[in-house]
């Protein structure tokens, strides 16, 4: 079970825009790296991060190699409704691990 | 030749490919690579300089993990909004370092993440917007400590 920490706000004024912010334990493993006996370590990257509320598609981050270890992603979103933002991330061999977001938009 | 095939679906169909095709070691960072992307994702158009602001440290001491914030100027409605940021490296082992996908419901355009740099570059963000049109800015990024180095 990866660690993984959202933080989001509990609660907003509707019609808000939110900042959400998101991290996730992951090596990224770039697969360029060679162990030290020279062996390529292999690949083993997230591809996605893909957030919803409440079952609507609101943000997608794909990525990459390039993507930093433990990567972390913040990005905004309107406090349209009171629901549960969830963030699926999904590597490569479509592997997922899912947090939820409870937020209460008055 | 090419007329039939929307480009997400040419861009998506030929990244997938350069994915399987990297090898581990084999792997040659270059602005070619780069203006390849470039080329699949824009099509025909150009990507004009302008609206979009990429704040980046000038001077990275572990290229292993840059934080990054891209924020885009742009109404966010229906009608005007940012559809993609894509963030690329002319000098990364591969050019893609991450997208974001956009929209009405994200109120305003700005993400923030953490990259990782091979060495000193020019970084480059490409938003494309719901109208088709591509802007784009860069930093140059002076980088200490490589990431993507073998002995990591």
């Amino acid at each position: 079970m990866r660690t993984a920490r959202i933080v989001c706000p509990k609660t907003a004024k509707r019609g808000d825009i939110i900042e959400i912010k998101t991290l996730i334990n992951h090596p990224m493993e770039t697969g360029y790296r060679r162990d030290d006996m020279g062996q390529a370590i292999l690949r083993d990257i997230f591809k996605t991060l893909a957030v919803t509320y409440n079952g609507v598609e609101v943000f997608r981050t794909e990525m990459f190699p390039g993507t930093a270890a433990n990567p972390f992603v913040a990005f905004t979103t309107v406090a349209t409704e009171t629901g549960t933002p969830e963030f699926t991330w999904t590597d490569e061999k479509g592997v997922t691990h899912v947090e939820k977001a409870q937020i209460t938009v008055a | 030749m090419l007329a039939s095939i929307t480009r997400r679906t040419f861009g998506t169909g030929t990244a997938a490919t350069i994915a399987v095709v990297a090898v581990p070691g084999a792997s040659q960072a270059t602005p070619e690579a780069l203006a390849a992307t470039l080329k699949t994702i824009l099509g025909n158009k150009t990507a004009t300089t302008g609206r979009v602001k990429l704040e980046i440290p000038e001077l990275a001491e572990n290229g292993n993990s840059v934080p990054l914030t891209i924020t885009v100027d742009s109404p966010m409605t229906a009608a005007d909004h940012v559809k993609t940021i894509y963030i690329l490296s002319p000098e990364n082992p591969s050019p893609d370092v991450a997208r974001f996908h956009l929209g009405p419901r994200s109120g305003r355009a700005k993400v923030a993440t953490s990259v990782r740099l091979a060495t000193s570059q020019r970084l480059i963000v490409l938003a494309v917007m719901a109208d088709g049109t591509a802007w784009t800015t860069g930093a140059d990024v002076i980088v200490t400590m490589s990431a993507c180095i073998d002995s990591g």
